[in-house]
Parts: C-alpha cells; sequence; structure tokens
C-alpha cells in the first residue's frame, strides 16, 4: 500500500526516469567526458599519461591543413546531398501525395535503402562504382559515354558519396514532406479552384508555403545526419584516395583509432558538435519565424 | 531469514565452485592465416590443460583499435594477444602494454626444454627486444615478392623481371586493358601502400628515416615514389589509390593482372584453387633489382605476446609456448604455406620438400640483401604511414609527374613533427 502511494506521488519523476537515466549515461557523459579530453595533450603515442593543457589542443588543431580540408569537404557534402535530397523528396512527396494504382508498393520499396545495413549498401555501391567491372561504368560505356574512376578519383569521390547518400536518404525526406502535405487542410484548395488557380500557382502559392515547416524540419534533420555521415564513407573509401574524402568524423576517427591523438580527436568531435548545435538553433529561430 | 542465508550459501558455493573448476584466458587472434592452423586445435590444448581458452578474431587495424581501447582504459580482460611489431610494438612498449618475457623464457620451469627460443634469429629478436628484453616471440616472417601469371610470361616469352627496366618492359608488354588484364598491381591505398612501396624506396637508394629524421624527400625518394606511381599508373588497374593487398589479390586471382609485389604471405591464397581462378598458374620470384641494387623489406610481421594487464600470466605464458611451439609452426609451414620466423623450419629437409620451392628460393636468396623493416621505426607510425601513403597516391594520380618534390618535403616535415612529439627525433 506504501508503496503503490509512493509511485502515485512520484509518477512525474519515475516514468521519464529510465529515459533521463539513459540519456545522460550514454549521450551528455560522453559530450561532457570529450570535452573535457579536449583540454588535455592525451597523446598514447607519446607514452605519456595526459595532462591539461588549455586551449593549446586547438590551437594545433587550427594549424592543421587536414583539418581545415576536412571541415570545408564536411559542409560541400552535406549542402550538395541535402539540397538534392530535398528537391527529390518533394518531388516524390508530390507523386506519392496522389492516388495511383500500386502506390503503397511504391511506399513500401521506398523504405527499402533506408532499412539496409550502411556497411552492406558501403560494398554493394563500391562495386557499383568498381571502375573496370562495375555497373556505373558499364552504364557509361552502353550509353556511349566516357566510364569514370568514380571513389578512385580524387575529383570525383564526394560526388559519388553523393549519390549513395542521396540513394539511401531521399525516400526519408520524402516520407515526411508526405507526411506534411497529408495534413494540409483541404480548404484552401478548394477556393484556390474556385478563384481559376492553376496546378503551378497552387504549389507555389498553397501547398509550398503551407508546408515549407515541414520541409525545414526535414532539411534540419537530415543536414545533422550528413554532417556526421560515417558508415559509408569509412566502408568505401576510409577516406581515400589519399584525403580526399576526408571529412570531420573521419579525421577524428583516424585521429582518435589510427594516430592514438586522443586530445586532438575530441578537439575535432567537439568542433563538429558545435557546428550540429548551432545549426540546429539557427534552424529552429527560422522556423520560429516562418511560423508566426 | 534462514530461506535467505540458504540462498547466499548456495550463491556462493556456485560463483566459487565455478572460479575453482574452469580457470580461463582470453585469447585475441588477428585475422591471419597462423590463426586458422591455431584455432581448430584449441579444443586439445583445453583438454590437455583443463585451461578454457576464450578465442576473438579481428581484421589487422580492428585488432590494433580494440588492444588500444582496453588497453588505454586499462580495463583489460585480455591474456594474449597477436601483435605486429613494426606496426604497434614501440607504441604499446612505451604504453607499459606488454609483459617482459625475457624473465619468463630464462625460468626453465616456465619455459620447456623443447621449446629453443634459441630457433629465433637474431634479427628476428632484435624487432622484439626493447632495452634488452624481450616483449614479444615472433611469429610469422614475410618479405616482399614478385607474384607473376606463369602461362602470359610463357605465351610472350618472357622471365621473371630481375631488374626495375626489366619488370617495366614486362609490364608494358603483357598490359592489355581491353582483355581485362593489367600489368601490374601493388598496393595504392594511402597508408596501406608504405610498406610495398619501401623495397621500391631501398632499391633506389632511398629510406624512411636515417639518423631519426625522415629522409622520404631525397633525390633516390623522389625517384623512387615517381617511378612506382608511374609504373601504376601506365600499367596498373584503374582505381588502384584505393587498393590494399585483399583488392590486388582479388585481381590476380580474378586473373586480371600479370604482376603483384606484396608480402609473400598470399602465396597460399593465389593458389588456393578454391579462391583463385589461376591457381596452378602462379609464379613466384625475388623482387626485380634497382638502380641500386637489390634490397627487399623480411620483417616479423606477426608475434604473440602476454598482456601485462593480465591476472592469468602464468596461464597465458604457457599458452604463448603452445602457440608459438616447433610443432605448430611446422605444421603451418606444410598444411598452409605460412613463412614461420623459427630457423629449424628452413633448414629441416623434409619440411622443404612439402613447401613451395619458388617461395623457398626466394627466402634462400633473401637472407644476405634484406631490409629488416618495410616501414618507418618509429611510435607515431600510422600518421607517418598516412603522410607517405599521400605522396604515393600522388605519384600515382599524375603517373609521377606531379609535384612530388613538395609533397615528399611535407610529409618529410610532418614525419619530423611526430618524431619530435614522440622525443625520438635525431635519435
Amino acid at each position: 500500500m506504501l508503496e503503490s502511494s509512493f509511485v502515485d506521488r512520484h509518477v512525474k519523476v519515475l516514468f521519464p526516469l529510465p529515459a533521463v537515466v539513459f540519456v545522460a549515461l550514454m549521450m551528455v557523459f560522453p559530450v561532457f567526458y570529450t570535452f573535457t579530453i579536449s583540454f588535455t595533450n592525451w597523446n598514447l603515442t607519446s607514452g605519456l599519461p595526459p595532462r591539461f593543457v588549455g586551449f593549446k589542443t586547438y590551437l594545433s588543431i587550427l594549424q592543421e591543413p587536414r583539418f581545415w580540408a576536412a571541415l570545408v569537404r564536411t559542409f560541400y557534402f552535406t549542402a550538395f546531398a541535402v539540397s538534392v535530397e530535398t528537391l527529390l523528396g518533394m518531388i516524390w512527396a508530390l507523386i506519392l501525395n496522389r492516388e495511383f494504382l500500386g502506390k503503397n508498393l511504391v511506399k513500401m520499396s521506398l523504405l527499402l535503402p533506408m532499412v539496409s545495413t550502411p556497411v552492406a549498401i558501403g560494398i554493394a555501391w563500391t562495386l557499383f562504382y568498381e571502375p573496370t567491372i562495375g555497373l556505373a561504368n558499364w552504364v557509361l560505356r552502353s550509353t556511349g559515354l566516357n566510364p569514370l574512376k568514380w571513389i578512385a578519383d580524387k575529383q570525383l569521390v564526394i560526388p559519388s558519396l553523393v549519390i549513395v547518400d542521396i540513394w539511401q536518404w531521399t525516400p526519408m525526406m520524402a516520407l515526411i514532406m508526405l507526411a506534411g502535405l497529408a495534413g494540409l487542410s483541404v480548404e484552401p484548395y478548394e477556393s484556390a479552384k474556385v478563384d481559376g488557380a492553376n496546378g503551378i500557382q497552387i504549389f507555389w502559392r498553397i501547398t509550398l508555403p503551407m508546408v515549407s515547416p515541414v520541409i525545414l524540419t526535414a532539411v534540419v534533420l537530415r543536414s545533422i545526419d550528413a554532417l556526421k555521415t560515417y558508415d559509408i564513407i569509412y566502408a568505401m573509401t576510409n577516406g581515400g584516395p589519399g584525403f580526399s574524402s576526408e571529412t570531420l568524423n573521419i579525421y577524428a576517427y583516424n585521429l582518435s583509432f589510427n594516430y592514438f591523438r586522443l586530445g586532438h580527436a575530441s578537439v575535432v568531435l567537439f568542433f563538429l558538435f558545435v557546428v550540429v548545435l548551432i545549426l540546429s538553433y539557427l534552424v529552429a529561430r527560422l522556423r520560429q519565424k516562418l511560423e508566426e | 531469514m534462514k530461506r535467505r542465508l540458504i540462498v547466499l550459501f548456495m550463491a556462493i558455493t556456485v560463483v566459487f565452485g565455478v572460479t575453482a573448476q574452469t580457470k580461463s584466458i582470453r585469447v585475441l587472434l588477428a585475422n591471419h592465416p597462423y590463426a586458422e592452423v591455431l584455432k581448430p586445435l584449441i579444443a586439445e590444448y583445453e583438454a590437455k590443460t583443463g585451461v578454457k581458452v576464450n578465442v576473438e578474431s579481428y581484421d589487422e587495424n580492428q585488432l590494433t583499435q580494440k588492444l588500444t581501447t582496453e588497453f588505454a582504459t586499462k580495463s583489460s580482460t585480455v591474456d594474449v594477444f597477436m601483435t605486429r611489431p613494426l606496426q604497434e610494438g614501440k607504441l604499446f612498449y612505451r604504453n607499459g602494454w606488454y609483459e617482459n618475457l625475457t624473465p619468463y623464457i630464462n625460468n626453465a620451469k616456465k619455459t620447456p626444454a623443447n621449446y629453443n627460443f634459441a630457433d629465433y634469429s637474431k634479427s628476428a629478436v632484435d624487432a622484439v627486444t626493447y632495452a634488452k628484453a624481450v616483449y614479444t616471440i615472433p611469429l610469422v616472417t614475410e618479405w616482399q615478392v614478385l607474384y607473376y601469371r606463369t602461362d602470359l610470361f610463357k605465351q610472350a616469352g618472357l622471365n621473371p623481371p630481375a631488374t626495375f627496366d626489366e619488370l617495366i618492359a614486362a609490364a608494358k608488354k603483357l598490359h592489355n586493358p581491353e582483355k581485362n588484364i593489367y600489368g601490374i598491381v601493388s598496393r595504392g591505398q594511402r597508408g596501406a601502400a608504405v610498406t610495398q612501396f619501401s623495397t621500391y624506396l631501398y632499391n633506389f637508394g632511398g629510406d624512411f628515416l636515417k639518423d631519426g629524421k625522415a629522409v622520404i624527400d631525397t633525390p633516390e625518394a623522389i625517384e623512387a615514389f615517381k617511378f612506382y606511381g608511374k609504373m601504376l599508373k601506365e600499367y596498373g588497374p584503374p582505381g588502384v589509390t584505393n587498393m590494399s593487398w585483399a583488392q590486388g589479390q582479388a585481381l590476380f586471382q580474378a586473373g586480371q593482372v600479370a604482376m603483384w609485389t606484396d608480402a609473400s604471405v598470399f602465396l597460399g591464397n593465389l593458389k588456393d584453387p578454391t579462391k583463385s581462378q589461376v591457381a596452378d598458374k602462379v609464379g613466384v620470384a625475388l623482387m626485380p633489382a634497382g638502380p641500386k641494387g637489390n634490397h627487399p623489406f623480411i620483417v616479423v610481421s606477426w608475434g604473440m605476446a602476454v598482456s601485462k594487464q593480465s591476472k592469468n600470466k602464468d596461464l597465458a605464458y604457457d599458452f604463448l609456448m603452445w602457440a608459438t611451439s616447433k610443432d605448430l609452426a611446422i605444421k603451418a609451414m606444410i598444411d598452409k604455406g605460412i613463412t614461420m620466423a623459427r630457423n629449424s623450419v628452413w633448414t629441416d629437409a623434409n619440411i622443404l620438400a612439402k613447401f613451395d620451392q619458388q617461395l623457398a628460393n626466394t627466402a634462400v636468396k633473401m637472407g644476405p640483401i634484406g631490409t629488416p623493416y618495410d616501414r618507418p621505426l618509429m611510435t607515431a607510425v600510422g600518421e607517418a604511414r598516412d603522410a607517405i601513403g599521400d605522396v604515393i597516391v600522388l605519384a600515382i594520380d599524375t603517373g609521377g609527374t606531379g609535384d612530388i618534390a613538395t609533397a615528399a618535403k611535407n610529409a618529410a616535415k610532418k614525419v619530423n613533427e611526430l618524431l619530435d612529439a614522440a622525443g625520438e627525433l635525431g635519435k
């Protein structure tokens, strides 16, 4: 009796408690710990214990050309991938918003890339991109075009990886936007039709403004994910050829697990964390304004 | 109350009973042919000693990462592990992760009389010795060789090349991309390429380090970068800058390359008819000589060590003695063609009769000419390899015509910084 009343009295605390503990242990603590390490010079190759050095590790990372190159590459990859995914996702959503035969089948098959294992996707696409026997060059050759080196070409490697990202994540954008479209009220459309508006006018003047908060949400979610892309790049190129597909996450991985410079790796990861945080904040503000 | 006591008592007996009953050790192996020899025999070892052996296997880089993470966080339960002396030896030694094996080796109670540690050559023992103590038992020796397609060479009337000029001539003659046959492949992937580039570097008169400083920007080294880049750009398969040993091996097995320069350990896979379409057409030869002679690398690629953090060091050492015993070395030589580090297996005519003759011939010739390292010997070798590997990638991309001198200079600067940070510069 006593016990049950304890639960009753503290329901507000008790029910969310497991989730709070989980988040604290699995997310807040690692971030905080990474932040702490970023102020040390912890480097296993020195054979010395970590020492607090203030912002020295930050300053030395800023002098590494590989860091800046990786930063630019990360934004290049994200901007390229997310913009195409948004556009294609919108088109898909508009198509799926209509009734047609086999719609559910199409919707279901759209889900497949999203539920596939990233490393398996990476291996499959690596085979597609294989310059000699790969599907991609076979397609180019049979349409009379010159074969490319795809992920073995320093200039083409990021666009090639972007194609994989687009293939994998456009469906998610489409599904979020489709949910947005489905939730729109029908009245504005009816009055637009009465006023004699055509399809293009309806899309630009009614659909797009009404669905824009949803688009923005999708863009933010995808951008945050794209900035952190790791698995596909690791599985397909491991940052190569040379360093030409090394993003911040891959760089941080190399710093920690191949070079054992844990202090420097923490700085890079913390930097990435702050970038994501700022981006999320800016978009949240923008969204507020849009909704007003 | 009474019931609780009984439960407690039972729990205690169960816990103690289990620990008293099964002693166990945790062993981390690499995905290496030697581990394939070892794993099926572990049940025998368990039956003989009553010690439960928990085995885990990882790819070489994952193994280093796993060990480093466990050791650095001081939470390791690893007892015995396979290790790459040239890649991680200095790192592990400096951080105190290897158990010093010298006291064990000198202790007749711990090392069986028939183990014969003197069976390992001085150069092999030197590779695992730090401050006059042995920290790893040498396991496998590898050297760079030239694999070639005997049928294609015969058709073209060629002999295995003895010099770099002949190598290029053969690559040129056999290079036929129309028919999906490329002249030669060797590693082009950033860090991975460095070890297989090393023989080319030495044969041009270059080196990685001299007197504790990087010398990969000398004219000799630049010549080597240019040669390697031009060779792979002109006569290599497309996409070679993403290729490590796995891709090179796959191309050779699929019959798409005429030559492949890589470590001697892969011969077994090339001659395995279940994996290779050209299993009966594989030749293996000594690396060709360059303008400054012939000095291919010959290294202790793998060893086995006991963790300093192990709580069962005597059990661990006993397992180590078994896993690196002469009997198993003979089995590995005969069954899998693995080039073991023990001297005695190379002088026993019965063993050699069952071993690949061509490979055995290269082994004999390697003795006097080999270079005992295939990468810069330093603690931060991972990052140094990536810096040097980036120059190799540039050389391949541009066919040796890019600004190799500047790239090599930058890489040398980076390597010197790394040496400096580890307190190794000029030493």
